[in-house]
């Protein structure tokens, strides 16, 4: 070939080439656009809402500016006072005071009434009596305008963004000198909440693993025809609607239920047993809902594994058990770190068993993101412990990423 | 396993405790979804056995109580809508992953599986807290919007994994012998990848049947689901007519996984005679 043909050719394959890239990307825009729309930016909001604060920036603009020029030492100087007594009747007339009450609240507990109670007292003060300085009209109406953690909490509201949140969904505060210091102990909830999201979802991996490992190692190993009947015992359940399974097992554990029934009636125990509504009902209820994402990517690795290795071994004169523990087990390695990971990530992420079938003090960090949003009104709290949840769950997947390439992944379909 | 070794006593009572602590799991497996089955024919209103006689009343409930009906509907009004988004994007995003390489191609298939890996709260409450002021909580179409988020990655995957086995000559001599490209899609590409386009529309079908948590937070009083009812009868007060429901949800499913499974053993059949 000669060279300005074979230049020619490049060319075109180049061209060709380009033209086929954005043929590709114009067919993955539609879901692309799609799930922008539905899914990516209202998560990005959210945790966008994690850092933000524009309660008392929007309401008090003024104020809010000032705040920020104070060094934080003792009592801001006058004119932050100044600046709050001009604004706040306004901003409560426009009914914008409220969520900066709600935000400062999140704070310190009290600072709404504190707030609204001085607002309506400056309110129905006559305009000709302001003779006296500003400072001293917030006395008169509140002792507690003459504490600094007021004006400091005040100050950390200021706006635009706040670590707040995220130190909150820590357990954790800024102090007023501004150093991020421990919660008092009676307020600390998150991280035993995230500690206890932790626990259970290991707990439930763990009781995956050990009954999930033997029934896997049988699917891979048994014979086709049997396989494929034990096989639809796995998935069965895996199809079936997990409100369903939830259901099935409060039918089963509860105190008048299907279990308790046989116990009484065969006289093994004298009144119902609780098995729900606690940790028990919460660690089975999850195990059976998880168990074959454990399963599926065991059998997948088992199924690859030559049973010649094994035969090699107990021909070279290891006993059953020790050619399990030194050939097999080795080998079912990539099964077992994607099955647990996979169970794990799904495990601290569930709401909807642990909510229906856990007791109030079983309930993982997915229950206070529901709380938060929809209870007690503190979106940004909300906004935070699910950014804590989903930087945990997008790590772990990114390990499971690279696990599952090397073999073991589930494949779906 | 066995057969290969002389087997010893032991060697014997350690297979038969293996496949007795089997049979247990996979009673663990299926006994809760077997038991509450004929409770659902139970003619008292107590969910224990021994049955208080046969009984088709709480079937009878469920097709008569509005609650139930409008359930029935509502989750149809949802999920179908859902699944046909799905399956259109789903398929031609998984066209597109597999024709050409472009850069950032790993970053773009991470991003549309996305919602198959995020926690569903953080999902419900993020869209949430987005599609309220814009109109859109207490609204089927908001529902919809969601659900064929969380189901297009599972046609995504689905439709992919039949285009790896898939052989692109076989578009392109279509197309060079002068076919124009909506008719290589519809004639040659759409019939090889329907049974994975098919599975993947199930797996998103079903998702949408199954999602609570979504619905909790963006469904309103007449966005009231046949999951919505289930979580709040068990939250309330668990009746066999939920049992009733629960045994025709366990029946679609059954029908599910062996539509599933008939088709993924006959993509296995055809990609193992392509070798």
């Amino acid at each position: 070939m000669k060279a300005p043909d074979r230049h020619r050719l490049r060319h075109q394959t180049r061209r060709q080439e380009r033209v086929r890239a954005l043929r590709a990307l114009v067919l993955v825009l539609p879901m692309f656009a799609f799930l922008a729309l539905s899914f990516l930016v209202p998560i990005g909001r959210m945790l966008y809402r994690s850092i933000e604060d524009p309660e008392l920036a929007s309401a008090l603009p003024q104020t809010a500016q000032l705040l920020k020029q104070w060094d934080g030492v003792d009592l801001p100087p006058d004119n932050v006072f100044a600046a709050l007594l001009r604004e706040m009747p306004t901003a409560f007339e426009k009914r914008t005071l409220a969520a900066v009450a709600q935000r400062l609240n999140h704070d310190i507990s009290g600072y709404r009434s504190l707030l609204l109670r001085t607002a309506r007292k400056l309110n129905k003060r006559e305009p000709s009596a302001t003779p006296l300085d500003a400072a001293q009209a917030f006395f008169d109406i509140d002792p507690r305008w003459r504490q600094p953690r007021y004006w400091a909490a005040m100050r950390r509201a200021a706006g635009p963004v706040t670590d707040f949140y995220l130190l909150a969904a820590l357990d954790l505060d800024r102090d007023a000198a501004g150093d991020i210091v421990p919660v008092p102990e009676h307020e600390a909830v998150f991280v035993d909440v995230l500690l206890r999201t932790i626990w259970i979802g290991g707990v439930v991996m763990a009781l995956c693993l050990v009954t999930g490992y033997p029934i896997a190692y049988l699917l891979a190993t048994a014979s086709p025809r049997l396989g494929n009947i034990l096989m639809i015992l796995v998935l069965l359940p895996f199809w079936t609607s997990l409100l369903v399974r939830t259901s099935a097992w409060v039918v089963v554990l509860q105190n008048e239920g299907i279990l308790n029934g046989l116990f009484l009636r065969f006289g093994l125990v004298d009144a119902p047993v609780q098995m729900i509504f606690n940790r028990f009902g919460v660690f089975v209820a999850m195990t059976h809902v998880l168990l074959p994402f454990m399963v599926l990517p065991l059998y997948s690795v088992m199924k690859g594994i030559s049973p010649s290795y094994m035969r090699a071994a107990s021909s070279l004169g290891a006993p059953p058990w020790l050619a399990f523990l030194r050939v097999y087990l080795p080998q079912s390695m990539p099964g077992v770190a994607a099955g647990c990971l996979l169970v794990f990530i799904l495990a601290v992420g569930y709401y909807i068993t642990p909510a229906l079938v856990g007791g109030a003090g079983d309930q993982m960090v997915s229950y206070f993101i529901a709380f938060y949003t929809s209870r007690t009104v503190n979106w940004g709290l909300a906004s935070a412990l699910a950014a804590v949840l989903l930087l945990t769950t997008v790590a772990l997947y990114f390990v499971y990423g690279r696990l599952s390439r090397t073999g073991g992944g589930v494949r779906l379909g | 396993m066995s057969g290969h070794a002389p087997q010893t006593t032991f060697a014997k009572i350690s297979r038969f405790s293996f496949l007795v602590y089997c049979a247990a799991v996979f009673l663990f497996l299926m006994a809760p979804i077997v038991a509450i089955i004929p409770l659902s024919l139970n003619g008292g209103s107590f969910l224990t056995y021994p049955l208080d006689g046969l009984s088709l009343r709480w079937y009878e409930e469920l097709f008569t109580t509005a609650r139930w009906v409008t359930a029935m509907r509502n989750s149809l009004i949802v999920a179908l809508p859902a699944t046909a988004i799905a399956m259109v994007i789903g398929t031609l995003a998984a066209i597109g992953l597999t024709v050409a390489n472009f850069r950032g191609k790993a970053f773009v298939s991470a991003i549309l599986i996305s919602p198959m890996v995020v926690p569903l709260i953080i999902t419900a409450v993020g869209v949430y807290l987005f599609f309220a002021p814009l109109g859109l909580a207490n609204s089927f179409l908001g529902l919809i919007l969601v659900h064929a988020a969380l189901g297009a990655p599972f046609v995504l995957v689905t439709v992919s994994a039949t285009l790896a086995g898939f052989d692109m000559t076989l578009a392109r001599a279509a197309s060079s012998l002068g076919a124009p490209s909506h008719i290589v899609f519809l004639r040659v590409v759409l019939p090889l990848i329907l049974p994975g386009l098919v599975s993947g529309a199930l797996f998103a079908f079903a998702t949408s049947l199954d999602e609570v948590v979504v619905v909790l937070f963006l469904g309103g009083p007449a966005q009231r689901t046949l999951p919505r009812e289930i979580f709040d009868g068990i939250r309330e007060h668990i009746t066999p007519a939920i049992t009733a429901v629960a045994t025709l949800l366990i029946l679609v499913a059954t029908a599910l996984m062996v539509t599933i499974e008939a088709l993924r053993r006959r993509g296995e059949k055809l990609s193992s005679r392509a070798k």
